[in-house]
């Protein structure tokens, strides 16, 4: 019961630290960017797609939902390397996370498709636009400012779950945790300082999401209203 | 501004219908009540007594429904003093649960809950409140459900029953709850005129039998025919008082234009 | 070198036993605890509200690998020594489940219009009255959807617990692999098991939240 805290212990390491932050961030910003556009892509195949597109669209989507992450990464990473390709941890950290969020990206920019009024594709038809400049300047902006949110919160997910990249020793900040905590044996104390550090990126998530969205929906932040 | 400055002296002394005997079961003395910068209140007093039917008429934005919330400390006010069925309003120690068991309010959009029968909505406050035992309570609920006509009804889900049946189970629902006071806040508003008869049949009845009524409402007939005490507000202000003859014969302009517009 | 076998899938098929386990022990400790936070949440109080505002962000904000190491080295550091691997998972995605539960269920209790909170309080309800005869019901009806759907990240997060020592789904697959490895066929057998577990819990919340969508209108 008379532990004694020593995060002295810890302060030579933090540069260490704030590698791991760096790394992480990347790790995810990557993931996120590439999850977007998979996911995006996904939807509209979903929702627009041959009836093939469609369907393999939704075994993903269900696939990916229904199985952890971690074995994800398992079967990336080490099923990528039995069909003879060689790729690193690092590598096949951002492929699995990719396809991961993707799924997840896939469904809830589907449910903002869903919400642009069937009108508005008729008014583009009628103006000649084609089905790509439809979804482009007609669709896929108020989809995606409607789900923004729900967006912004997967991506966070998204951040935090990059946590369990550190199983196959990809490089981020909980694989630095690991081993920090194995050089100070303070392993209580390290995971301590980890914690709060990744409760100070999601904070940090949260805050570039919301200055990406200022910069994005132009409407909204003149008019401060939702669509 | 208009030409009447103290719109207050447009008040008649015309006897009102029932004979006020009591002192008044509701009174209002200089309410001030404003939302932000918005001043929804300004000033208002109104002395409602024993087995009077008040009817308070208005444009919408001109504080009549804010007036009825204030009555039953749905609101707080900034100014000024509320006495109802003796419970002080404006008192911050004010008990709002023994308050609430004097007043019964109906509100527009009825706000039955749509996870009970029209008899378990009534039941509910009779068995948590005042400690029935479950038969005495639906016994109850049978009685003032054949009151508002629906005895039949007893067992149908809010969403079963049409909007004129769940208003007046609304109404049963106050009722259950033995009220010496009964608010109606705009009750007809969201219904059709067809359903709006019948909703406005049952309140006739109660003040036939004696309750004391308030009603915020824009049914100028009812109005006329059964309040015994018609309110004008306008811009937060008791602007006329009278009876229901007043209707027939404005004092003031804005009364003037506001029936004009409505018939 | 053995191959993978059927005394291989039986193994797995135990350990998801396992799995289900430990996805019970946290979904009924995470929803006790999340319904107490839940109702801090939207309490009277507002140092009750902060409280639980805070707890939720610091489990919503960390990982819950980082989590279940907390515990895992937390309990020895206040003086516990061979603390089960079962506790010690279960504590952890018992934290991790109550401050999500917690979130939702604010939201479906506060879904709940506030005119149906002012018409029980005008019959004299009192407040706990409120709650528990007017507004959970109702709340409840719109929490089913969603806390079945977090079932499925409860199932799937017991995965992460083998960092604590627990050998369920995941570990085992991984232990499997460290003897004969065969990493593609094990974990896409993994992968298969997880799926049945999960599937029709997912299947079950979109169905769920249909019968409710068409039911409101």
């Amino acid at each position: 019961m008379t532990y004694q805290f020593d995060f002295a212990a810890l302060l030579p390491y933090w540069p260490e630290f704030v590698h791991g932050l760096w790394l992480t961030l990347q790790l995810s910003a990557m993931a996120t960017v590439l999850g977007f556009i998979v996911g995006t892509l996904c939807a509209i195949g979903r929702a627009d797609g041959p009836p093939a597109v469609k369907w393999a669209v939704a075994a993903y989507v269900e696939v990916i939902r229904n199985t952890p992450l971690l074995v994800q990464i398992f079967l990336v990473y080490f099923g990528i390397a039995t069909l003879g390709f060689r790729i690193g941890a690092n590598t096949a950290a951002v492929a699995a996370l990719v396809v991961n969020v993707g799924a997840y990206t896939c469904e809830i920019v589907r449910a903002g498709l869903e919400s642009v009024h069937k009108a508005q594709l008729e008014a583009a038809d009628c103006l000649g636009l084609s089905r790509v400049q439809t979804y482009w300047h007609v669709v896929l902006r108020p989809a995606v400012e409607r789900v923004y949110p729900a967006l912004t919160s997967q991506y966070v997910l998204l951040m935090l779950a990059s946590s369990i990249t550190s199983q196959i020793s990809a490089e981020e900040l909980t694989a630095v945790a690991n081993r920090v905590q194995s050089d100070t044996f303070r392993s209580f104390e390290t995971y301590i300082v980890v914690g709060l550090l990744y409760l100070l990126l999601s904070f940090v998530v949260r805050i570039a999401f919301w200055l990406v969205g200022l910069g994005v929906f132009v409407r909204r932040r003149k008019l401060g209203t939702a669509l | 501004m208009s030409a009447v400055a103290n719109p207050t002296r447009a008040a008649r002394e015309d006897t009102p219908r029932s004979p006020q005997a009591g002192a008044p079961v509701v009174r209002l003395h200089d309410v001030h009540k404003s939302f932000g910068a918005l001043k929804v209140l300004d000033g208002v007093s109104l002395d409602v007594g024993p087995g009077e039917v008040a009817a308070i008429i208005g444009q919408s934005g001109s504080g009549k429904s804010t007036a009825l919330r204030c009555i039953n400390a749905l609101e707080t006010i900034q100014q000024g003093t509320i006495h109802v069925c003796g419970h002080a309003i404006h008192d911050p120690q004010l008990d709002r649960r023994a308050l609430r068991r004097d007043v019964g309010i109906v509100f527009q959009s009825y706000n039955l809950f749509p996870h009970l029968t029209a008899e378990q909505n009534i039941m509910l406050a009779p068995t948590c409140v005042k400690g029935m035992t479950k038969a005495q309570a639906r016994e109850l609920a049978r009685e003032v459900l054949s009151h508002v006509g629906l005895a039949e009804k007893a067992e149908h889900y809010p969403e079963q029953l049409s909007g004129g049946q769940q208003q007046r189970v609304a109404i049963a629902r106050s009722l259950a709850m033995r009220p010496k006071l009964m608010l109606f806040d705009e009750v007809t508003s969201a219904l059709d005129p067809q359903l709006t008869g019948e909703v406005l049949k049952v309140m006739e009845n109660l003040a036939r039998e004696g309750m004391t009524m308030i009603l915020v409402t824009h049914e100028m007939a009812f109005a006329r025919k059964v309040a015994s005490k018609v309110v004008y507000m306008h811009r937060g202000r008791v602007w006329e008082t009278g009876t229901g003859a007043m209707l027939d014969d404005p004092q003031t302009p804005e009364l003037r234009a506001f029936i004009g517009n409505g018939l | 070198m053995q191959s993978f076998g059927l005394a291989h899938v039986e193994f797995l098929a135990w350990a998801a036993l396992w799995t289900v386990g430990l996805s019970a022990i946290a979904f009924v400790g995470g929803g006790l605890l999340g319904f107490a936070v839940a109702l801090l949440r939207v309490s009277a109080n507002p140092a009750a509200r902060l409280a639980a505002i805070v707890y939720i962000q610091i489990v919503q904000g960390t990982p819950l690998l980082i989590l279940l190491f907390l515990i895992y080295f937390g309990v020895a550091v206040i003086g516990f020594t061979g603390v089960p691997a079962i506790l010690a998972a279960g504590a952890g995605l018992t934290i991790y489940a109550s401050g999500f539960l917690a979130e939702i269920w604010r939201g479906c209790i506060q879904s709940v219009p506030k005119t149906q909170w002012e018409a029980a309080e005008c019959l004299a309800l009192t407040r706990w009255q409120r709650m528990t005869r007017v507004i959970l019901p109702q709340a409840l009806r719109i929490a089913t959807p969603p806390t079945v759907g977090f079932l499925v990240q409860i199932v799937k997060n017991t995965s992460l617990a083998s960092v604590v020592g627990f050998v369920e789904l995941a570990q085992a697959g991984k232990l499997i692999n460290n003897s004969i490895f065969e990493p593609f066929t094990i974990f896409v057998t993994v992968a298969v098991f997880y799926f049945a577990l999960c599937f029709p819990l997912s299947t079950w919340s979109r169905s769920l939240e249909r019968t409710l969508n068409v039911s409101r209108r």
